[in-house]
């Protein structure tokens, strides 16, 4: 089966003192084996909380429905207990911030074998040594020295190998990086972008990338998805949708980025305004009232996502916007 | 760990202005082999001497009225050290800081205040470089009033208020508070309190790094545009070269508090000396996936050093792919290859003339 995970109308909300926010609004969306799907979007858009809903990991106020399959299996909203089968060992995830999100008190080496004794039952001693052959695969010099260190002994980029080591301790078939190079310096981006590259060849696993960083997504995605205030806005193949923008917020984004590569440096098109407030969207398109397009429909009727065009490598193209083309 | 004390030495100050840029017209600054040193930790009762990290170590450079010099670097490389120093705002343990053709470590605070008016900064986190309990009106009248203390009320407001309308703020909300704003309007009130007195120079250090894509368009275009008009010099700290590269005349790229190499925008990118900014751009990932898959990349091994034992000789010999012996022994001299492009490499790509 070629589908790792499928998400079907997935709604996420939080109930705040104001009333409830919308965080997700309904997507629809599903990735391949051994694929890396871009998820773009600025803050607020919702591209996190996706993810989150997914694991089982929404704070307490959020609730997610919808059906989210993973390998054919419903696992939205299973008990914590049932799908612990699932996160962590077939299905894992790393944050921005690696020191947050690794334990201060514990070693590596501890954090590392707990994993695995937990989801494949094995020996102290054989778990250490399954942990320096994974550190090793994240090109962590003397792995073995290094396993009984504590996090703070390590450098930023060196965290982040730790938690990516740690997340593909069980071989997942799915890993979710949630801004994983954001708080890194763009010489050590470089050398977690060629890390995970590696791993998803040697190991064939997919990646769901979130990140807000374009020039991430162009080197890394096969497939993109836009997000924007709770929807997506423009999925797609990561060449199409780069060469032939079809989303006005799409277009935005990609002309108000300075390129390193520009030779005159022109005016940047900025996209006007600010994202919506999701406790109280306006009516019809989301991106309306910063849209240079926007005409009578948009404020009467929210545009589906819906396919348009199939790229020239079978990718089907979709996009939520009434103009047929830009 | 205690926090850093900064260091001072009242002497020592050498002022072997080596390789300076050729300016045309008379420089707005000019900073001549600066050095800003922190003590941390060590322990007087017991005797442990404390560290030295060299934050600044012997930076030189020119800067031009109406010009924008881009300071670029890794975490930890002192360039934010380096913004504050040139302001005063860090005592410096050696070399000079010459504004209009004083030095400013010898004025005193009477001067200095003067000086202040003309100098200005802007921060990364917008809501937290604004007070709280201030209303926007406020916060940007403030420094219009501690110089200006002359203007009455009336022309207070309507100074303020024509300075919202120029950074992009609606007059009418004078009267609120920072938290009824977003990120990048944030920004905005932050330039707005540095444009006010209409100062000669403004650093920014790192004002885009915490906005979203969309909006960091908006406050590049916005500081290009009141340069344009008011014609202040910007020194931008970022680690965002794309920025840096679109918003700069120059770029200056610092590794370990030492200059690297200094150039027109440019030739930093199409055309650099240094294996440093070979590897700084080859780092950077271009939105476009042709581009992307198809470039070799030069992946630096490692991190940045500790700056409490940097590396001997050239800072950056333990991450270069063109390190030798002679790296190991000798910091290289920050020379002229080309006028305008100044490099410090042993290795640099061109032959150098002296």
């Amino acid at each position: 089966m070629n589908r790792v995970l499928e998400v079907t109308d997935l709604k996420t909300t939080f109930a705040t003192p104001e009333g409830d926010v919308k965080a997700v609004g309904g997507v629809d969306f599903a990735i391949n084996k051994g694929e890396t799907l871009g998820v773009v979007g600025e803050s607020g858009s919702g591209k996190s909380q996706i993810f989150m809903s997914i694991m089982g990991l929404l704070a307490r106020n959020g609730r997610a429905a919808g059906s989210v399959k993973f390998k054919g299996e419903d696992i939205l909203g299973l008990p914590v207990k049932e799908l612990n089968r699932v996160r962590g060992a077939k299905m894992s995830m790393i944050f921005q911030d690696p020191m947050t999100s690794l334990n201060p008190y514990l070693s590596v080496r501890r954090q590392m074998t707990e994993v695995l004794m937990q989801h494949k039952g094995l020996s102290e001693e054989k778990a250490a040594a399954e942990s320096v052959a994974m550190l090793e695969n994240v090109q962590i010099p003397e792995a073995k020295r290094r396993l009984n260190m504590f996090p703070h002994e390590f450098s930023g980029g060196m965290r982040q190998r730790v938690m990516i080591a740690m997340a593909l301790l069980c071989g997942p078939e799915l890993l979710i990086a949630d801004e994983p190079t954001t708080a890194l310096d763009v010489t050590v981006q470089a050398q977690i972008l060629e890390v995970l590259v590696g791993l998803q060849r040697d190991f064939g696993m997919a990646i769901a990338l979130i990140t807000h960083d374009l020039g991430v997504i162009a080197r890394m995605a096969d497939r993109v998805m836009v997000m924007y205030a709770g929807g997506i806005v423009e999925k797609g193949s990561v060449r199409d949708l780069f060469k032939d923008p079809q989303h006005p917020y799409t277009q935005g984004l990609l002309e108000s980025m300075p390129r390193l590569d520009e030779r005159e440096s022109t005016r940047l098109t900025t996209i006007g305004g600010q994202p919506p407030n999701l406790q109280n969207l306006p009516s019809g398109c989301t991106f309306r009232d910063r849209c240079r397009y926007a005409f009578e429909r948009c404020p009467v009727e929210r545009p589906l996502l819906t396919p348009f065009a199939e790229g020239p490598d079978g990718a089907i193209r979709s996009k939520a916007c009434h103009l047929p083309s830009l | 760990m205690p926090p850093a004390q900064p260091l001072m030495t009242p002497t020592g100050a050498q002022t072997s202005s080596k390789g300076v840029a050729a300016s045309k017209g008379a420089p707005l600054l000019t900073v001549q082999d600066l050095k800003v040193y922190f003590e941390v930790g060590g322990n007087r009762l017991l005797g442990r001497p404390p560290g030295v990290v060299r934050a600044v170590d012997g930076v030189s450079f020119d800067l031009r009225a109406g010009e924008t010099l881009g300071l670029v670097g890794e975490s930890g490389c002192g360039k934010s050290t380096l913004g504050r120093a040139v302001l005063r705002l860090l005592p410096i343990h050696a070399g000079r800081v010459v504004w209009l053709g004083k030095d400013l470590a010898k004025l005193n605070d009477h001067d200095m205040r003067g000086v202040r008016r003309d100098m200005q900064i802007i921060f990364q986190d917008p809501l937290a470089s604004l007070n709280p309990r201030m209303t926007v009106g406020e916060i940007i009248a403030e420094p219009l009033q501690t110089f200006q203390p002359s203007l009455n009320r009336a022309q207070v407001r309507d100074r303020v208020k024509a300075m919202m309308a120029k950074v992009g703020l609606l007059p009418n909300q004078i009267n609120r508070y920072p938290h009824e704003f977003s990120g990048g309007q944030c920004q905005r009130i932050g330039i707005a309190r540095a444009m006010i007195n209409e100062p000669k120079l403004i650093v920014c250090d790192e004002p885009v790094s915490a906005l979203d894509v969309s909006i960091q368009a908006q406050i590049v275009n916005l500081l290009m545009d009141l340069q344009r008009e008011m014609g202040m010099s910007l020194i931008f700290i970022s680690h965002n070269l794309a920025v840096v590269k679109h918003i700069s005349h120059r770029v200056l790229v610092l590794y370990l508090g030492k200059i690297m190499e200094i150039a027109d925008r440019n030739s930093i990118y199409y055309d650099p000396l240094h294996p440093y900014t070979h590897a700084l751009n080859s780092a950077v990932p271009l939105p476009d996936p042709d581009q992307e898959r198809g470039k070799s990349r030069i992946v630096l091994k490692g991190d940045l050093p500790s700056p409490l034992n940097p590396p001997s000789g050239c800072p950056f010999r333990t991450r270069c792919p063109r390190a030798t012996e002679v790296c190991a022994q000798v910091m290289p001299d920050l020379l002229q290859a080309k006028p305008g492009h100044l490099v410090a490499c042993h290795h640099a790509d061109y032959p150098r003339t002296n």
